[in-house]
């Protein structure tokens, strides 16, 4: 029974997710504050948050933060007004993995949760023997999901190992923002293709891509993105 | 406003005027003191002309020894003649048949015969100014009587004796005054020239201001404002105009902070809105799954409030995406895309594919620069419309065309087959809320789905028409623009034009 932390500070609102997601199978432990938030955080262990962007006291954007900043890799959900555009983007370069805008069926944030834990349980396509390969100073374990950087392991969160998956299983293939939409966050076509912007951002980060020139994922203007290994 | 033809305008017509006004005054005045001068100048030398020659006439008739003869006459005629050695007298005395003059063999061309029988039958002095030849000459003529010195005229002699002097003198004096007219007659019509262009440049200064304020106050900028010079009636026109312009900026204003304020309370509302729905939202599932469980109205009655909670939180979701557009805060997010591969997966996401008719140009036929997300609630809001409200089947068709003015452009068309839009609605297809059918049915829309889509066409630097196809039928057509490269500009950032 997948765990779901649900921060939001609306007590209806709180109740009704609640319900909502408990209904569909959810293990739901709510929140009225970032802080509270934060603290059942290390009792609870979610496997996938779902977290306010408007909440008084310590903003969501700053739990974000500090939940990435913990080093935890916890799929993390934001529920936004749409139109709110600025948090979006900034939620999302702070570590988001998807957002939802508010008001919101609980059927449709369900279905986010769940394609966020597909993104860290299942192996993209092909199980069987270990499979690791090798592009310039990365290593990719495509059955343990681990990437190393000179050996040293680098900790992704589920977006960014799933979209690093995608775009190395094929090497100088251009990838177009709308079809990372619906490989990786399994968006509709018309979805909001600066997901994949930001996630591509963390990701060259994270990489340690020198900034301008990165290596492995590179832009292709007016298209898209492509992995390159030289 | 073009400028008014040279004499129509104002300072073509002061000119003519203070031009006429100046002609007629100096030539009258002219004229009235050439006569005056002219007059006096005749009548003084005239008189005293008049009276020497009597006097001396008189004065010599007393040796004429009577009746003359021929050569008594010619004496007499001489002595007269003599008598005003300045003066080039011409003298011709008369007698009956006998005549003599001063000078020899002059015949007298200038005496008339009136004036000849004048003086024949006596009584009194005659004259006539008369021009031989082109020179001037007054012509004398004295009947000369017998009697003393106390009686003067008692009877004619029979003698007459005529005088004649050229007026050349007094011919030049007063034709002098001709070029002094002239001359003062020229100062004055380039005075009144200047005078008329300098009147015309006080009154036409304020006039250009005002045309220029009033112009400018039409392009939109209400604080124009004049500089109010004076006192005069242009002064006092300008002055209203500043008071006009003032109340009109000061309505305007207030008339834009009620209309901001409406959209504040709309898009507030709005938002206000949005909390109790995202949980009700939250919990509709719950009431979906639970109401076959119910007994049968309180199932009616849960499944109308999941239903309509639905409904409400779509109409919350298109007033926030209408106030955003209000307030300016509505972005466009640009990418290339490939526009028929958009369009079909627009459709299939809604389960149309099997029911629009679709005419799209081969993939990668048609690509631009465009936001997907707004590309997607343009054609789904254009289908769903014509589904809903027309007749299938229901058309979509994309093509591109390359006017030769501006950059590419695609064209989207959506028809239907229903029965059209009756001609006093299209007008208002786009406007918000507006219910065709005075009955205000509710249909499942929100009634913002073409405002929605027209926000979203023109924010991408396009436009959408609503019309009735030949074949009956409604026919929305929009064009957008195609920007080929992230380098050239993005289509014209479209700040909200309030009306």
């Amino acid at each position: 029974m997948p765990r779901v932390l649900l921060i939001e500070d609306d007590r209806a609102v709180r109740d009704g997710i609640q319900l909502g997601l408990r209904r569909q199978g959810h293990d739901v432990a709510a929140a009225g504050t970032g802080e509270e938030g934060l603290a059942q955080l290390e009792s609870f262990r979610p496997d996938a948050v779902v977290l306010d962007l408007m909440l008084p006291g310590m903003p969501g954007l700053e739990v974000c933060r500090r939940i990435r900043g913990a080093d935890n890799q916890v799929p993390i959900i934001m529920a936004t007004a749409r139109g709110d555009d600025v948090d979006i983007v900034v939620g999302l370069e702070a570590g988001a993995d998807d957002y939802v805008v508010k008001p919101v069926q609980a059927r449709v944030l369900e279905a986010r949760i769940r394609a966020v834990l597909r993104r860290v349980g299942g192996t993209p396509g092909e199980g069987g023997p270990p499979k690791t390969e090798t592009h310039g100073e990365l290593t990719i374990d495509r059955a343990a999901l681990i990437v190393t950087r000179e050996g040293a392991p680098v900790a992704l969160a589920p977006s960014e190992l799933r979209l690093l998956l995608t775009v190395s299983a094929s090497p100088g293939q251009v990838f177009s923002r709308h079809q990372l939409l619906e490989a990786v966050w399994e968006h509709s076509y018309h979805g909001d293709s600066r997901l994949v912007d930001a996630c591509v951002k963390r990701l060259r980060t994270k990489l340690g891509e020198p900034p301008g020139q990165p290596r492995y994922i590179q832009t292709v203007r007016g298209f898209g993105y492509r992995f390159t290994s030289r | 406003m073009k400028a008014p033809p040279p004499l129509r305008g104002l300072r073509g017509r002061l000119l003519v005027a203070f031009l006429l006004v100046a002609c007629v005054a100096t030539l009258t005045t002219g004229a009235l003191t050439f006569r005056e001068a002219r007059t006096g100048v005749l009548q003084q030398s005239q008189d005293s002309v008049i009276a020497q020659f009597r006097d001396h006439a008189s004065t010599l008739a007393a040796d004429l020894d009577y009746p003359p003869n021929q050569h008594g006459l010619a004496a007499f005629a001489r002595q007269v003649a003599r008598s005003e050695p300045s003066n080039n007298w011409r003298v011709l005395a008369t007698y009956g048949g006998l005549s003599a003059a001063s000078a020899p063999g002059d015949r007298f061309e200038e005496l008339t015969p009136a004036l000849r029988k004048a003086v024949a039958s006596g009584g009194s002095t005659v004259f006539q100014r008369v021009t031989t030849n082109g020179s001037p000459a007054l012509v004398v003529g004295l009947p000369i009587t017998f009697g003393t010195a106390q009686h003067p005229t008692s009877e004619p002699s029979g003698v007459g004796v005529f005088l004649t002097v050229p007026q050349t003198t007094e011919q030049a004096y007063v034709e002098a005054l001709v070029p002094a007219v002239e001359r003062a007659t020229v100062p004055a019509l380039v005075l009144a020239v200047l005078l008329a262009l300098l009147a015309a440049r006080g009154v036409l200064r304020p006039v250009r201001e005002l045309r220029r304020a009033t112009r400018s106050i039409a392009e939109g900028h209400l604080d124009t404002r004049l500089a109010v010079n004076g006192s005069d009636e242009l002064a006092d026109l300008s002055h209203t105009f500043n008071e006009t312009a003032a109340a009109l900026e000061e309505s305007v204003a207030e008339l834009r902070r009620m209309e901001a304020r409406a959209r504040r309370f709309a898009s507030d509302v709005s938002h206000e809105l949005r909390t109790p729905l995202a949980a009700m939202s939250a919990v509709t599932d719950v009431l979906d799954e639970d109401a076959a469980r119910l007994d049968p109205d309180t199932a009616t009655a849960v499944r109308l409030i999941s239903e309509e909670t639905v409904k409400l939180a779509r109409l919350v979701e298109d007033l926030m995406e209408i106030s955003r557009f209000d307030a300016g805060a509505a972005g466009l997010h640009l990418e290339e895309v490939d526009l028929a591969d958009s369009i079909r997966r627009t459709l299939a996401s809604r389960a149309w594919l099997g029911t629009v008719e679709t005419h799209l140009p081969e993939p990668d036929a048609v690509r631009g620069r465009l936001d997907t997300r707004r590309l997607d609630v343009v054609v789904a809001n254009l289908v769903g419309n014509a589904l809903r409200h027309g007749a299938p089947p229901v058309r979509l068709r994309m093509y591109a065309w390359d006017p030769d003015d501006t950059v590419r452009r695609a064209v989207v068309e959506v028809a239907d087959s229903g029965p059209g839009i009756p001609e006093s609605v299209l007008p208002h297809v786009f406007d918000r809320f507006y219910k065709s059918d005075t009955a205000r049915t509710r249909t499942e829309g929100s009634g913002l789905g073409l405002a929605i889509t027209a926000e979203n066409v023109h924010l991408h630097g396009g436009t959408v028409t609503a019309a009735n196809g030949p074949r009956g039928g409604a026919v929305f057509t929009v064009e957008l623009p195609l920007w080929p490269d992230p380098d050239e500009p993005p289509p014209a950032p479209q700040e909200k034009s309030r009306p």
